[in-house]
């Protein structure tokens, strides 16, 4: 491949030694989400040598830019075009790069209105255990053209194979958005979150922590005014309201700070029941649930398996093994054989997801 | 290319082997499905000889039309046992010949699962069964105030389930979304007669995000039996505008204007002269005949927000040089200028015996471009096409007209498509963006992706199905059929420009 550029051969010719060694790799990007899904393990395979913005017009709605480009440089050039990632990534320190987010398929305070990740993958190109240089997806909003395996990379945690590019859809940023705080307890503040979810109303993002509601109402000036009349409580002076809600998404407001005890990522159906739990943060109108708690594993998993939905061991003092609720059944099953399809000899990011996947 | 002409019945032998099998497979189902469900007759299993792509034939082997799950775990389980293949089909409304019959295999029918389990106005979702029809969940959601976002021009006939195995789209997924992001939870079984579940009624589930590669797979990694969908309030109002262009460039620069101002129309569509004639002839909408282009921009929301957004679309366009503007006054207007668009597929219809609906998507930016490829295809091949567009988000549907009777039309017809089609993917665009490959599209995807991607592909599907008996010969084609087209691979992405410095 004459064609193929420097910094991809040199990424290429890394994991055919490993291949040929027998060795792990564990790909890196910025490293900001070290913390986050099993141990790691192999030696680091850098993607930021893969950096840069490739192509993006904004009347396309698309931008494409290498894995290693970092987040805050795509978000600063959508910014100028008035256009923003509508999944909202978090970003847990300096230096996520756009790789990552699409790896870790986190999606941040906005899914609400937004989406998630997945729904905003066009594409990706990246290269498989055998060393190929694959493009899946494209750069258009509609592609149904063969299975969609760059949308699968979206949470894969890297275990399928290493991301070179990716194609975003992104959106344009709304003309008004607020924040409003309405006092509610967390049985009352469910069902408040339930109820906006009924009525036509542009809510972009909702939490609830310590007695609070927080709504963020982003759309066009006249329907976010109206939902203003209709949903009531104190509107948030706008910088305060940003710098809560980027907190929130990066984990900087102080509820996400504790060291000393397990933050687990509950995520529920809305309509689940409260959990009546101390030391607890909702988001996305009621369906993630974020505690602290020193129960084990298996509690937890079973209280969110009793709501309706799935638990991760999201950060642990103790790096625990068995983050990720295990798939079960058929699905056990697809996982494995999944894994031997696009990394055959097992290399990459091994047991970053299933400890042994 | 009718798959019987060249296909078994052709040669003696081969029918005499597949009477043979047939009476294997027939026995292998007799012993766990009630008689009257199996049908092996030629009388029986013609109506399931197509699906809404007729140009491509075959016969079945057998039909089944299970009422149970467990029913259907039995045909799976029996046919991966006698090594069968199963194709699953919902309404046969398909475009791309995805629920084609195998010759050798099983046409699962899953017509009878057509009942709405739950509609939740709380949650604000819906669990149908895979064979309930697009628009009977809006219909049954309607007296929440609720609907299923979703809607495909074949939306009274065709089923959730066939929206699941196509990822389809329809006027309004540009705001919307697509059948993945209107769809939580999708039940059913593995050819192994395995349940499995992709997705969940949480926002995300653990694992590999397999719903999103499940959804948008033409029924060949496992069989739907039920989905959970999401429903999303009806707006309060919604208001159309129908703008007439001088020429098709003027029209598609407006789209990109549009976008570029910020609006996010809940359906932005574009049909060319000969397209609005005909369906003006055929439903009577009012549209402009002189336009040399047409588009249909909508917008919803509160009452307020829809006044707010139709005076901005009404100045981008107005800018853009719209020659004439109408804004629909009353939902009955609205309607009747939808209504058009809609049938246009049956407009066609009338005009012509027979037509080919392409399907690719390309940049926006490049629509003048294609629009104009496409014409000097036309005096080329000595063929007419007329194009609709959704524009807002790509994706055409040139609709390229012959007489299927006239042999030497037929291929001349695939070869227009398959040139455009060829087209798009250059443009920087996708051979198809919402009717799927099926059987269709198989040699044009032999130019979008190399051999290592389809073999990727092919690996995939055998994580799912490692004997490939789920709807075989669909989507991805082989390294041997891509040689025969010999076509290269059109490379858009990293390795197509190599003289652009990208890394």
């Amino acid at each position: 491949m004459a064609q193929t550029p420097p910094e991809l051969s040199h990424l290429i010719e890394t994991i055919m030694y490993a291949r040929n060694a027998g060795k792990f790799l564990n790909i890196v990007g910025g490293g900001t989400k070290c913390f986050y899904g099993e141990e790691q393990c192999g030696e680091p395979c850098d993607v930021r040598r893969l950096s840069g913005i490739c192509s993006y017009e904004p009347s396309e709605l698309v931008i494409t830019a290498r894995a290693g480009t970092p987040v805050e440089e795509i978000e600063a050039v959508l910014a100028k075009h008035n256009q923003y990632l509508a999944f909202e990534p978090p970003r847990f320190a300096n230096g996520s790069t756009v790789g990552g987010v699409v790896a870790a398929g986190l999606s941040g305070p906005a899914r609400v209105g937004g989406g998630s990740i997945r729904d905003f993958v066009l594409g990706a190109t990246m290269i498989n255990g055998k060393g190929e240089l694959l493009t899946f997806g494209g750069q258009v909003m509609k592609n149904v053209a063969g299975y969609d395996v760059s949308r699968l990379l979206a949470g894969s945690m890297g275990i399928l194979g290493v991301i070179c590019e990716v194609s975003l859809k992104v959106l344009p940023i709304h003309s008004s958005r607020i924040t409003l705080v309405v006092d509610r307890d967390e049985e009352a503040a469910l069902s408040f979150l339930i109820g906006l979810a009924r009525q036509a109303l542009p809510v972009n993002a909702s939490a609830w922590h310590d007695g609070k509601v927080f709504v963020r109402l982003s759309g066009a000036p006249s329907a976010v005014e109206e939902a203003r009349k209709r949903l009531g409580g104190t509107v948030l002076e706008p910088g305060e309201a940003l710098a809560w809600w980027d907190a929130v998404r990066d984990h900087r407001h102080a509820f996400f700070t504790r060291s000393d005890a397990p933050l687990w990522r509950i995520s529920v159906p809305a309509v689940a029941q409260p959990m009546k739990a101390a030391n607890q943060f909702i988001e996305w109108g009621g369906a993630l649930r974020w505690l602290y708690t020193d129960d084990s594993i298996v509690e937890v998993r079973e209280t969110a398996s009793a709501l309706g939905g799935h638990a991760t061991l999201f950060r642990d003092p103790h790096r625990r093994s068995g983050v990720f609720t295990p798939p079960s059944g058929a699905l056990l099953e697809v996982h494995r054989n999944l894994k031997h399809a696009f990394d055959p000899d097992g290399i990459f990011n091994v047991g970053r997801l299933y400890p042994g996947l | 290319m009718n798959a019987t002409r060249d296909g078994w019945l052709a040669n003696p032998a081969d029918a005499e082997r597949r009477e043979v099998r047939r009476a294997e497979v027939v026995s292998a189902l007799e012993g766990v499905l009630p008689h009257e469900l199996i049908l092996s007759h030629r009388e029986d299993t013609q109506p399931f000889e197509c699906d809404g792509l007729t140009a491509y034939r075959a016969q079945p082997l057998v039909v089944v039309l299970p009422e149970t799950e467990e029913q259907v775990v039995s045909i799976l389980r029996t046919c991966k046992k006698v090594g069968a293949p199963v194709v699953a089909r919902g309404a046969g409304t398909g475009l791309s010949g995805g629920a084609l019959p195998h010759e050798m295999g099983v046409l699962l029918s899953l017509a009878r699962f057509n009942r709405i389990v739950r509609v939740d106005p709380v949650s604000c979702t819906a669990v149908v069964q895979c064979g309930v029809r697009n628009a009977a969940i809006s219909e049954a959601a309607a007296t929440h105030g609720l609907y299923y976002a979703p809607d495909p021009s074949s939306q009274i006939a065709c089923t959730i389930g066939g929206n699941v195995a196509e990822n389809s789209g329809g006027v309004h997924c540009l705001k919307y979304g697509l059948t993945l992001q209107n769809v939580l939870k999708v039940r059913g079984y593995t050819i192994q007669g395995e349940a499995i579940e992709f997705g969940s009624e949480a926002l995300d589930a653990p694992g590999l995000d397999l719903l999103g590669i499940v959804v948008g797979s033409e029924g060949m990694l496992a069989v739907t039996l039920e989905v959970t969908v999401k429903l999303i309030p009806k707006p309060e109002l919604a208001r159309c505008i129908v703008a007439s262009f001088d020429t098709v460039e003027a029209a598609g620069n407006a789209v990109a204007n549009v976008i570029a101002a910020g609006i996010i129309p809940a359906g932005l569509e574009l049909m060319d002269k000969p397209m609005t004639a005909a369906v003006e002839d055929f439903v009577h909408a009012g549209y402009d005949l002189d336009a040399a282009a047409i588009l249909l921009c909508e917008s919803d929301g509160t009452t307020l927000e829809v006044e707010d957004e139709i005076v901005r679309m009404n100045a981008v366009l107005t800018a853009s040089g719209a020659t004439r503007l109408e804004v629909s006054q009353d939902e009955a207007q609205r309607l009747r200028f939808w209504s058009g668009r809609k049938n246009a597929f049956p407009a066609t219809g009338r005009m012509s015996p027979d037509y080919l609906c392409m399907d690719s998507t390309i940049p926006r930016k490049n629509l003048a471009a294609i629009l104009r490829a496409i014409s000097e295809m036309e005096l080329r091949y000595g063929l007419r096409c007329v194009n609709v567009f959704h524009a807002g988000d790509g994706n055409l549907h040139p609709l390229i007209l012959f007489d299927a009777n006239n042999p030497e039309e037929l291929h001349l017809a695939e070869k227009f498509g398959a040139e455009i089609l060829e087209t798009s993917v250059t443009l920087g665009g996708t051979v198809t963006g919402e009717h799927g490959v099926g059987v269709e599209k198989l040699n044009s995807m032999c130019v979008q992706f190399s051999g290592a991607e389809r073999e990727q592909m092919f690996a995939l599907k055998r994580a799912f199905d490692s004997q490939s008996l789920l709807n075989p010969g669909k989507v991805i084609p082989t390294l041997h059929r891509c040689a025969e087209y010999g076509r290269m691979t059109v490379r858009r992405g990293m390795l197509a420009h190599p003289e652009i410095p990208r890394f």
